[in-house]
């Protein structure tokens, strides 16, 4: 692995070298590396560019990496990757996708993952996005996320995306069944006149179904940030959006949360606030020795941590 | 040690404070008076927060009128807020680790947390939002502000809202913090247990010095029933 490479995956995946369980990771449109477990499969697809991960029933306190770096300038990717989770299983799965374009061309990376989790099963997924370079050339990347959760199980989705992706529309959509819930973290900061539209859906299908979406952005200079929160309560069921953003500079921020209730017993709240950062909180940090500019980024950092 | 020279404060054509002259170098000193007097102006104009629109300000020995608030807080002032600031994610422990400038570890972090009633373990990771209670966010806010332990600290009402805290423990961590500054500790209050233990006492009305003297012989007038620092209880609780 180049310096690059390996820079690049402690960027998006807190790797300083090959992950323990199993991996995948793809680096430049190919398969650079990769380990199955006794419990975990990882399966090249055929027709398409991607993978399957397949974890078996009861698989616990188990961890899958699957790293995307891109470090060829124009290299474009629609990638595949399918998640099938088998009952009664606790397993984190970290995936990420860093770039690092030098070159004049547009580099993009366009993953498509889908989330099957069996019954009784708990996930906790982590991706993180990140760009780099100093070259014309964008650094773009339009993930879709599809997760079907089964009965009882629970997914916490911790999505970050904090410098360097020049353009991004990401689409996640939900469908939770009896007993289940989902939690979405999702992080997002643009700077300079990078543009990022967040979209969510979930359908909270099953009796006692719940989820929690929460949205944080910070657009600053002349960024642009649009976040749709869409929940819809076809069952008994307890549904929260939240959508919190700072706006600095020129940034632009457009929240929507919609939600839909079909079931006289969906419980469904959402929040939107967009505000600049409050000038107590910098006269707080001042009296504690920074000054305006330092204040300003450890409240950015911990709004986003 | 600090000193006013004829401070002024005027916004929206009100005179908020009128010409105040003092100089501050005693342990305890505490500024009392009615509400709108301009005890909170008169602690923000120390810090920084607020500019004066007329006088100076020298701090040992240097004028610091034109200084900005990082650069007092460098110098050696702090300021506990009368409403402690919610942030979203920053914790305690970052708060902490600020006001000890990033040289003490986790234990004076404990150290200081504990003598505000609060254990550390507990504390340390809770981010300072609205899952705190009024009470618990003062109490962090006074810790926060001992840590620093700097030549000069001011708080603005902290026995206001520190619910089942005793006012014993309020007066512990500024006696323990003088213990580590020798340096001055002025405390805006209405409370009459922490007007007992001031050395001197600021009794501050329509933005002018109505008194400042040793804090017995203004305690004593009230004793007497001669009522100024009275009334300014009185006024508190109505």
């Amino acid at each position: 692995m180049t310096e690059l490479e390996k820079h690049m995956l402690k960027e998006v995946a807190e790797l300083d070298s090959l992950p323990v369980g199993a991996y995948n990771i793809r680096s430049n449109g190919k398969s650079a590396a990769r380990n199955t477990t006794a419990n975990i499969n990882i399966v090249t697809k055929q027709e398409v560019s991607g993978i399957d991960i397949i974890i078996e029933p009861n698989t616990v306190n188990q961890s899958v990496h699957i790293p995307v770096i891109i470090s060829e300038s124009g290299l474009k990717e629609v990638v595949y990757n399918d998640f099938y989770i088998g009952e009664n299983c606790d397993v984190t799965i970290i995936a990420g996708c860093g770039i690092s374009n030098c070159g004049g061309s547009d580099s993009r990376h366009d993953g498509v993952h889908s989330f099957h989790v069996g019954e009784n099963s708990r996930v906790r997924y982590v991706e993180k996005h990140y760009g780099e370079g100093t070259g014309e050339g964008k650094r773009l990347m339009n993930p879709t996320t599809v997760v079907e959760l089964g009965k009882n199980s629970y997914m916490l989705m911790e999505t970050t995306q904090i410098s360097g992706v020049d353009d991004t529309i990401r689409e996640t959509k939900a469908t939770v069944g009896e007993g289940a819930s989902l939690v979405i973290h999702d992080k997002i900061l643009t700077d300079g006149s990078q543009k990022a539209v967040a979209r969510m859906n979930v359908d909270l299908n099953g009796e006692d179904s719940s989820c929690d979406l929460v949205s944080r952005g910070v657009a600053k200079e002349n960024s642009f940030q649009e976040v749709d929160l869409g929940i819809n309560g076809n069952a008994k069921c307890h549904g929260h959006a939240e959508c919190d953003s700072i706006i600095m500079d020129n940034g632009v921020i457009v929240a929507t949360p919609a939600l839909k209730a079909s079931n006289v017993d969906a419980s469904l709240i959402h929040e939107a606030a967009i505000g600049k950062i409050a000038g107590e909180q910098l006269l707080k940090l001042m009296t504690l020795g920074l000054d305006e500019k330092q204040a300003e980024e450890m409240i950015v950092k911990g709004f986003l941590r | 040690m600090i000193e006013l020279k004829n401070i002024s404060y005027e916004i929206n054509g009100k005179l908020i404070l009128d010409n105040i002259n003092l100089k501050i170098d005693d342990r305890f000193v505490a500024i009392t008076g009615p509400n709108g007097s301009g005890k909170s102006t008169l602690a923000k104009i120390i810090m920084g927060i607020l500019t004066p629109t007329a006088g100076s300000i020298i701090f040992n020995g240097e004028d610091i009128t034109n200084l900005s608030i990082n650069e007092r807080a460098d110098r050696g002032i702090s300021f506990a807020f009368q409403q402690p600031v919610h942030f979203k994610g920053l914790r305690v422990g970052d708060l902490l680790k600020l006001a000890y400038s990033g040289e003490k570890n986790l234990q004076d972090a404990c150290a200081i947390l504990s003598e505000v009633g609060l254990c550390a373990r507990d504390y340390q990771d809770r981010e300072l939002n609205s899952t705190l209670s009024g009470g618990e966010m003062k109490r962090i806010e006074i810790a926060m502000t001992a840590a620093r332990g700097t030549s000069l600290s001011i708080f603005d009402e902290p026995e206001a809202g520190i619910d089942l805290w005793s006012f014993q423990s309020l007066i512990k961590v500024f006696e323990k913090l003088y213990e580590k500054t020798s340096g001055s500790i002025v405390i805006i209050s209405h409370q009459e247990r922490i007007l007992n233990i001031a050395d001197k006492i600021i009794y501050l009305k329509e933005g002018k010095v109505e008194r400042y003297d040793e804090g017995r012989k203004v305690l004593c007038e009230i004793g007497q029933g001669d009522s100024r620092a009275c009334s300014v209880l009185n006024d508190k609780m109505n």
